[in-house]
């Protein structure tokens, strides 16, 4: 026979009491190789996963990586701390002012510089609004894997306002790049502040609405409770952090282990999982989107007037009106924009709660205006590690399940 | 000096090179050979209880004897600190011990550090490149003498003054 794969087993039906059964034709299993992606829509950009198949069942896995990967990190090393953050939008496209936001947090760390308190306020709201939307995409595209089509043009509907709203407020829908260093970039204007409170009161009934779509199908139900188990102590093991973590059990969130920004101001809880399933952990997303709500609410409320920028002229930009009209702030920017500023030497690492997990940047300064070396840690490419670990012994179909219940998205990934 | 530096110098007395602390941030160096070691203390001893891997990295420096540094963040979800331990290779020999065998998520994160900046880890199960294709051989992007915007093969190409008719 052709089949002297090692892979192949071969199976030999001999009863003894059937004289002549071993000249029947033999019964032969074989592992199968399947490529998944890296053109598979489920796949949430361009990933192939390399499945090693018995039957159905998902014996071993191996995520091939790398077709989103554009050098970021070695870009960074090329252009000053302010030029880097545009590039930080494209890391994780769908949730671009997170990226902002952890990013500018590390350079500030490296700085010590200090932000002003209704930039801290300004930075928390925008940064819950953008969870919102990232969980809003993830499960949308989530149910649209599994097979609930509905609940994604719900989610878009409404994933819309708050886009709408990004582009009011800096002029782009998706690579916003409204953070800056020491601050933001402008502030909210009263008829945003209004718009934002409207989404706010329109907005949970809404949520209760998705649920109704997802938790009462029997289908959702049968193809997330169950799948993708992963016990709290490997998800530690392996590093996994966010709504993947928190679904095991465990309530690593670092909004609360090391409160930044107006986190320690407002009142929220994590929810936290148990089972540490595909259905914790889409739970714990929506969860969060109420929990999302209530800090924007507190933030609105408690937010003072003030500057949006620290005032450091040698690190900060100027406000864009007097950069027209004076000298000296034009050539502020200009230098900041030309040389950047000198950070200290020394090295850094700063992580920042994403809606995906924990997104951190390590920088290594030697002085002058551009990092030396920037690491980013990005939450979505510690997840695929564990793809294996949680896809064995699962089906095929169970493979788009895992991919979505990371909410990878490759531009992170590969970086 | 931070308590977690005084348990590591008192419990290690040769092979730690370096303690620093700076913005917070605590700092292990140690040499080569005692890495695997002072990991293993970080993971299992009840004090450290460094269970949860934070990120793999590494820096280049070409002047350096020892070239490459490496570098393990860790951090303590029962006890909510965070360290970072470091070790230099040189270019010569850049082999360091893999972690992998205490923290299953150091096994992407090394493979990373492979690819990105040639550095080999002694007991990986599954050293090869992760972001580059498997076949490149172009060099480790990372490296500081890779060249940052190209390697000049645009200026060689050839073009034609005139487009013949």
């Amino acid at each position: 026979m052709a089949f002297e794969d090692q892979r192949t087993t071969v199976y030999k039906i001999v009863n003894p009491e059937h004289p002549g059964s071993e000249t029947l034709p033999t019964l032969r299993t074989e592992e199968l190789l399947l490529n998944m992606g890296p053109q598979h829509p489920s796949t949430h950009g361009v990933l192939k996963v390399i499945l090693e198949l018995e039957g159905e069942r998902l014996v071993k896995s191996t995520p091939v990586m790398g077709y989103l990967h554009r050098g970021v990190e070695k870009l960074a090393e090329d252009g000053t701390y302010h030029q880097f953050i545009p590039h930080t939008d494209r890391l994780d496209y769908v949730c671009a002012m997170y990226n902002n936001f952890a990013y500018c947090r590390a350079v500030e760390k490296l700085l010590n510089l200090q932000v002003p308190e209704r930039a801290e306020y300004l930075r928390t709201i925008v940064a819950e609004v953008q969870r919102i939307i990232g969980h809003q995409f993830w499960l949308s595209a989530q149910a649209l894997d599994i097979g609930a089509m509905t609940v994604f043009f719900y989610c878009f509907r409404d994933r819309e306002i708050l886009l709408d709203w990004f582009d009011e407020l800096c002029g782009a829908r998706l690579t916003t790049s409204w953070y800056r260093i020491g601050g933001v970039e402008r502030d909210l204007t009263p008829t945003l502040i209004d718009k934002l409170k409207q989404f706010l009161d329109y907005f949970p009934p809404k949520i209760d609405e998705y649920q109704v779509f997802l938790e009462r199908n029997r289908i959702w139900l049968g193809r997330t409770k169950g799948v993708a188990v992963i016990s709290a102590e490997d998800a530690v093991n392996f590093g996994l952090s966010g709504p993947v973590l928190r679904g095991s059990g465990v309530d690593y969130d670092l909004r609360k282990y090391e409160p930044y920004s107006a986190y320690p101001k407002c009142e929220f809880s994590v929810p936290v999982g148990k089972n540490g399933d595909t259905y914790d952990r889409y739970w714990i997303r929506v969860m969060e989107l109420y929990e999302s709500v209530k800090i924007i609410r507190q933030c609105l409320e408690q937010m003072q007037e003030g500057p949006i920028m620290a005032d450091v002229p040698s690190v900060t930009l100027p406000p864009k009106e007097r950069v027209f009209t004076n000298l000296e702030a034009m050539i502020q920017q200009f230098k900041l924009f030309s040389q950047g500023f000198d950070a200290p030497p020394g090295e850094i690492y700063c992580g920042t709660e994403a809606h995906k997990g924990e997104l951190g940047f390590y920088i290594v300064s030697t002085g002058g205006g551009k990092p030396y070396r920037l690491k980013i840690r990005a939450p979505s490419f510690v997840h695929m590690g564990a793809f294996d670990h949680m896809a064995r012994g699962y089906m095929i179909s169970d493979a788009c399940t895992i991919f979505g219940t990371y909410d990878v998205v490759m531009g992170e990934c590969d970086r | 000096m931070h308590t977690l530096l005084q348990r590591i110098q008192q419990t290690f007395s040769v092979g730690v090179t370096g303690l620093t602390e700076w913005r917070g941030d605590v700092a292990v160096t140690v040499s080569r050979d005692k890495l695997h070691e002072v990991a293993q203390f970080l993971r299992n001893d009840p004090g450290m209880d460094f269970d949860y891997i934070v990120h793999v990295s590494s820096v280049d420096w070409p002047d350096d004897e020892e070239r490459f540094e490496v570098v393990w963040e860790f951090y303590s979800i029962r006890k909510r600190h965070r360290i970072r331990l470091k070790t230099r290779v040189p270019e010569s020999d850049c082999v360091a011990d893999s972690l992998t065998d205490l923290w299953k998520g150091a096994d992407f994160m090394e493979r990373e550090v492979f690819d990105m900046m040639g550095i080999r880890f002694r007991n990986h199960p599954d050293l090869r490149r992760i972001l580059m294709p498997d076949d490149y051989t172009e060099g480790y992007p990372l490296r500081k003498d890779f060249p940052l915007r190209g390697k000049g093969w645009r200026d060689t190409f050839d073009f034609l003054d005139e487009v013949p008719r």
